[in-house]
């Protein structure tokens, strides 16, 4: 065996283990890139060969349909495709934020129930998450669609409700304030919510009489409601509304809210709360009995040993699971084309791709879409874990 | 870990392989691939249907389908195979309708389906012909008391999607200058029971569909179809693009069976009519020359597309003309002898 000038056996070239493991490496990803390589070429040459159009030169083509529900200007005659992509898109951030919302205060309700001493309670809490945790998801947004249409009373003879808001069958119609832009509206509220919260903070580490949550309390919610109306007040009060009216098929003016996102909505936040409420069960379980019991003999009360010592613990057992839920729910919202709901799916995978015919390109696009939305929730959900989770030391 | 390593390189081999091989097939005619071939070796034809439309596409509860567009599958199955059972139907919804005749799962589409310049260039298919001409209609309950298309003004109509319906709406609405409120489905079913619900004053679809939901719902009498037609719908067969045989025999399909109702050839007759002095007669069915061979089908092909299914006026007749609860009238799909535009070219 050749010996190196140190006498130690010269191991040759193929046999070294470092470089053999970087080779392996190198051969698999070239692999893999050809792979991909020759299926894009495939796609792409077979298209070609059927004469299928491809390409994103759609995106700038004038739609010429119409959506029930726009967030943001769109008209048929003027606007894109790619414009009736962004519609889309925020509808489907619409009706998942608010999912994520309203399915985290109801899970948790019945999270916590479950667990309630009250034979009732408990017995009730149980009986909603056997039942809809085992009923399709689909079937629910079809039972709650039809029970929202069947509830609610025609046109004709729609509820008229005290501040001009009126309720029928096509929807909930609510006075819109003049002059004041939807998102105005948002940017204020989430401005009065971040000050508010802001204070809290600041003034909870001060020293002092501040200390106490119970004292900080109603000047937090003085914040929260009192800067929206300073905001109001300085946009030149007294506001003018536009109430809604009964025209001859319709409301006219007003806010409109349509019974597609109240069922999808109602569909999607009672089947994810089922499913949160177990999460939230299992956290609150997961800390043990005696960090309650020394709470209470320290003399703290009910609500102050839920929220101060057992929940802060609980948040580490339940944050991944929770994060699950919360892509569920985002995911889940695309069954919203069972019930005419104008989400990304049913505008851009349903009635673009149809009428461009590109599909691929469609449906790549739509899956980078949720790829990113379902990145992005973990990515902030991660971040919150990694500040609550149990720090070592 | 040796074995481990190779394992590896076997695995990385495997793939890199693979792709090579991939490379290799990456350019199989998928479009090319002779259509007739693939079908007779298969043993029966794949059809893509409607599956919800009474009249043009809708199983029974036992599995049978029946249709207007169903007929003309069978008719193309009884030319290839003198068996008109020999079909396997898919219902395919508005939307993914060109999804599967684009990718081979279905051989042809005839589901109520717009001949438009779009779908004939950019889709890779082409129309072969008109089987039914219509056009966009409108269905409205009586008690809204509306008499005409142009006071639907600020009404919320219902609209199935991924169909030329969707567009012609916010055409018309646009045009007339009214304010139009759509709510739009996936399914007919779905689009047609929001309706009935009364989450929309008025439902859209093709005039042919619309006599048809009218048998759908609870109480027909209590709708009405307002008068106006928006638009130019021509209904017809579509296959993939760059397979000329099967274009031409889909093609010739129809044409036959209108052949065959102009020379008064039907399932009845047709015995009687091989004996027929008529040389056109005798061109179509095969007693003289042959014809079916061009297509890539046998010399009776026109007598077995009549005594299995019957000529364009009979299966018309009976799936949405008088002889069907549709009743719909001939009309623009009359012979263009009786005043109507069906037209075929001749069997020569």
């Amino acid at each position: 065996m050749p010996r190196s000038p140190q006498g130690v056996p010269r191991v040759p070239l193929y046999r070294d283990p470092k470089l053999r493991a970087v080779a392996y490496q190198v051969v698999l990803c070239a692999a893999l890139g050809l792979l991909a390589w020759a299926a894009v070429r495939n796609a792409a040459d077979n298209l070609a060969h059927a004469k299928i159009t491809s390409g994103f030169g759609f995106w700038n083509v004038t739609a010429g349909f119409d959506i029930s529900q726009t967030l943001i200007e769109y008209s048929a005659q003027s606007s894109t495709f790619g414009r009736a992509f962004w519609v889309g898109l925020t509808n489907t951030l619409l009706v998942a934020g608010l999912g994520i919302i309203f399915a985290t205060l109801l899970g948790t309700a019945i999270g916590i129930a479950r667990l309630s001493k009250n034979f009732l309670v408990e017995r009730l809490a149980s009986g909603y998450v056997e039942l809809i945790r085992n009923v399709p998801v689909l079937l629910q947004l079809l039972f709650w669609y039809n029970a929202v249409l069947k509830a609610l009373p025609d046109f004709a003879n729609g509820f008229v409700l005290p501040g001009g808001v009126l309720l029928n069958n096509r929807g909930l119609y609510m006075p819109r304030p003049l002059g004041v832009d939807g998102w105005h509206v948002v940017a204020v509220l989430a401005a009065a919510a971040l000050l508010g919260y802001a204070f809290n903070k600041l003034a909870g580490r001060s020293a002092g009489v501040w200390r106490s949550s119970a004292a900080r309390f109603p000047i937090t919610l003085l914040i929260v409601i009192g800067a929206p109306v300073v905001a109001l007040l300085a946009m030149g009060a007294p506001l003018e509304f536009d109430y809604p009216q009964a025209g001859r098929f319709n409301v006219r003016g007003g806010v409109e809210v349509l019974p597609e996102l109240v069922a999808l909505l109602f569909g999607l936040v009672i089947y994810t709360a089922a499913f949160i409420a177990e999460v939230v069960r299992a956290g609150l379980m997961s800390v043990s009995r005696g960090q309650a019991e020394a709470a209470e003999a320290l003399g703290l009360r009910r609500m102050q040993i839920l929220r101060l010592i057992v929940i802060p613990q609980a948040m580490r057992v339940i944050i991944p699971p929770l994060t699950n839920q919360y892509l569920n729910l985002t995911k889940n919202s695309s069954l919203a084309v069972a019930i005419g709901y104008p989400d990304l799916v049913q505008i851009f995978t349903g009635t673009v791709l149809n009428i461009t015919g590109q599909a691929i390109e469609v449906v790549v696009i739509t899956m980078a879409v949720y790829l990113s939305f379902s990145l992005i929730t973990s990515l902030v959900m991660n971040a919150y874990n990694a500040r609550v989770a149990l720090v070592e030391r | 870990m040796r074995r481990f390593a190779h394992a590896l390189s076997a695995a990385a081999a495997t793939m890199v392989m693979a792709g090579f091989a991939y490379a290799g097939f990456a350019h199989v005619d998928l479009a090319h691939a002779g259509t007739l071939d693939t079908v007779k070796q298969r043993g029966s034809l794949n059809c893509g249907a409607n599956g919800q439309l009474p009249g043009f596409g809708l199983p029974d509860a036992q599995g049978n389908w029946t249709g207007l567009d169903v007929d003309l599958c069978r008719a193309i199955a009884a030319a290839i195979f003198n068996d008109a059972s020999k079909v396997k139907f898919v219902a395919l919804t508005a939307k993914d309708r060109f999804t599967a005749l684009q990718t081979g799962d279905v051989d042809v589409l005839v589901r109520n389906t717009t001949w438009t310049l779009l779908r004939d260039t950019q889709l890779g298919l082409n129309a072969t012909g008109v089987n039914y001409y219509d056009g966009q209609g409108f269905i409205i309950r009586k008690s809204a008391k509306v008499n005409s298309a142009l006071e639907l003004n600020d009404a919320t109509i219902c609209v199935q999607q991924g169909t030329t319906t969707e567009l012609n709406l916010a055409d018309y609405f646009r045009a007339n200058r009214m304010r139009l409120r759509s709510v739009t489905f996936a399914t007919l079913d779905e689009a047609v029971r929001a309706y009935e619900t009364d989450r929309c004053n008025a439902f859209t679809t093709d005039a042919s569909g619309l006599y048809a939901v009218r048998l759908k719902l609870a109480k027909p009498d209590e709708h009405v179809v307002l008068p106006e037609i928006i638009s130019k719908e021509p209904l017809g067969p579509f296959v993939r693009h760059g397979d000329d045989q099967w274009f031409d025999l889909v093609k010739w399909v129809h044409f036959a069976m209108l052949n065959a109702e102009e020379l008064n050839v039907s399932k009845a007759n047709v015995d009687e009519q091989l004996k027929s002095d008529n040389p056109e007669i005798k061109r179509m069915l095969g007693t003289e020359d042959n014809f079916g061979e061009r297509l890539g089908l046998s010399k009776d092909w026109v007598y077995r597309i009549v005594k299995l299914v019957g000529n364009y006026g009979e299966v018309f007749d009976r799936n949405v003309g008088q002889g069907s609860q549709l009743k719909i009238a001939r009309g623009l799909n009359a012979l263009w002898t009786k005043g109507g535009v069906q037209y075929a070219p001749p069997i020569r």
